[in-house]
């Protein structure tokens, strides 16, 4: 999920792009290659993607898989809005899609796809969520950018890029299915 | 923005889109799943307060509520102290220091759910006042007809029956209108509430002549509790001339969709073949009930008070 804007302090620093187009291609198929490798030819493997980025991540890597191993990997979706601890504080969000693969999620290996990895709030909702679907051999995640802050104990199987941030900065993760462009970029924080 | 779902006429285009597309979402998170009960609104204490006995009404907030892990209390008027004389001013201060977060309210009174605004903190949600309005039946009517159609814009609505005495006829108008549906009462004058011309609709006595032109067809109840004979000759007469039998089907453009409100009375204002025809969403609406109920609940309940809708 994308981090919201927080407060400035003092002068505010220009957008840095931390990946390109060509970078975030290489790093999904860095992630592709780890989840051969880790899960030794990822079989009963489900890729569920997080909305709204983490979606078209997981479709990305799925076809990845394909290329290089021939495999099929189910994918879906799996809003976690409804999970989220935070609806009291921050009110009602848009619902995003669920579509979970028909074969469904028991006895199988989910591995869940976001795009930012930051406080480990919205994984936290995920696997809650995922557990009232049925009940997976194994969870894993797999993100594009890890961020810090995390607020709660929870780590990425898979990571495209840590990226040290200052809590005050946005991390923007922008996908050509979404934002027409496929970039990572940094902006806010005190110069 | 509004704290409060009193009427469908408070529903702009976007919000009430926002609600059908929230339900939507309730319904794809609701599928395939082993556990049939969301977290979302844990805590939250939700009130049933119905002043008039509507069973579908009640149960259907009631699963909306606890499939998203409301606390429910339901408090019917019947037995209750309100036969004891209780006024409504002080059930509502009762409910309030109890901590109701959210009041569904059902009221032979029209303008009671407004009036319990004043006294609550809580959200209060109109579950049908008098001869007034029904937003979620016709949030629920709406979601179905989109889920069927696909479409509001230039899509013909004929509502038939009781329109004077029905609270869902009203809502109906406001909300389908507001989507861009073109809407034609049928009733016998009798049954037209003083007014109607004011109305963004067209009137018309001959259910015949209208349903060649119609995509859409919602069948009232005849609510005999609500008046005495004087509205038509005989139920007979009224079955002749006002019910949906399946001739009367026949003349309906192929694609067309046949509605009702529920509870039905078989034989007189719809058919039995009619209400069990594939044509018929009547069983869709009461699913779509719990759905839209959900959605609604969630926008108003999640956040500070009124922050989404």
């Amino acid at each position: 999920m994308a981090d919201a804007a927080h407060d400035q302090v003092g002068e505010v620093r220009p957008d840095r792009q931390i990946l390109s187009p060509s970078d975030i291609s290489r790093v999904i198929d860095r992630i592709a290659h780890q989840i051969l490798e880790k899960t030794r030819g990822a079989t009963d493997t489900v890729l569920l993607g997080i909305p709204t980025r983490g979606v078209p991540l997981a479709t990305r890597l799925a076809e990845r898989i394909a290329t290089f191993e021939g495999l099929t990997i189910p994918h879906g979706a799996l809003d976690v809005t409804l999970y989220r601890d935070d609806l009291r504080i921050r009110g009602a969000r848009a619902l995003g899609p669920t579509d979970v693969p028909a074969a469904g999620v028991d006895g199988r290996r989910v591995i869940l796809v976001d795009d930012v990895l930051y406080s480990g709030r919205t994984v936290r909702a995920a696997l809650n969520a995922l557990y009232d679907l049925g009940r997976p051999s194994q969870v894993q995640l797999a993100v594009l950018v890890d961020r810090g802050h995390r607020q709660l104990p929870i780590r990425a199987d898979y990571v495209g890029k840590n990226i040290p941030t200052a809590a005050s900065e946005t991390v923007s993760v922008l996908l050509s299915e979404h934002d027409g462009v496929d970039a990572v970029r940094l902006s806010g924080g005190a110069t | 923005m509004i704290p409060h779902l009193l009427s469908a006429s408070d529903l702009d285009r976007d919000t009430a889109t926002l609600v059908l597309d929230t339900a939507q979402g309730m319904a794809s998170a609701m599928t395939g799943r082993e556990v049939r009960k969301l977290p979302t609104l844990r805590g939250r204490t939700v009130v049933n307060l119905f002043f008039e006995d509507s069973t579908r009404t009640r149960v259907s907030f009631e699963a909306a509520a606890k499939r998203l892990s409301a606390d429910v209390v339901t408090f019917s008027a019947k037995g209750s102290s309100v036969s004891k004389g209780e006024s409504l001013k002080d059930t509502a201060l009762t409910l309030q220091a109890m901590g109701a977060d959210a009041v569904v309210v059902r009221h032979s009174a029209s303008g009671a759910p407004h009036r319990l605004t004043g006294w609550l903190n809580g959200s209060v949600i109109n579950a049908g006042d008098g001869t007034h309005e029904h937003p979620t039946q016709a949030l629920l009517d709406a979601y179905t007809i989109r889920q069927r159609m696909g479409r509001f814009d230039g899509l013909r609505v004929t509502i038939v029956g009781d329109v004077l005495h029905s609270r869902v006829a009203r809502s109906n108008v406001a909300l389908l209108t507001t989507f861009g549906a073109r809407v034609t009462l049928v009733a016998p004058p009798t049954l037209l509430p003083v007014g109607v011309s004011a109305w963004p609709v067209e009137v018309s006595y001959d259910l015949d002549s209208v349903l060649p032109d119609t995509d859409v067809v919602m069948m009232l109840r005849v609510q005999r509790e609500r008046m005495g004979d004087s509205f038509f000759p005989s139920a007979r007469e009224y079955s002749r001339r006002y019910g949906l039998d399946v001739t009367r089907m026949g003349r309906l453009p192929e694609e067309s969709i046949v509605m009702h409100p529920g509870p039905m009375i078989r034989g007189m204002e719809i058919a039995a073949d009619v209400a069990d025809s594939e044509r018929s969403v009547i069983v869709d609406q009461v699913t779509n009930g719990v759905l839209v109920r959900m959605a609604v609940l969630y926008l108003m309940l999640s956040g500070e008070k009124g922050t989404m809708l």
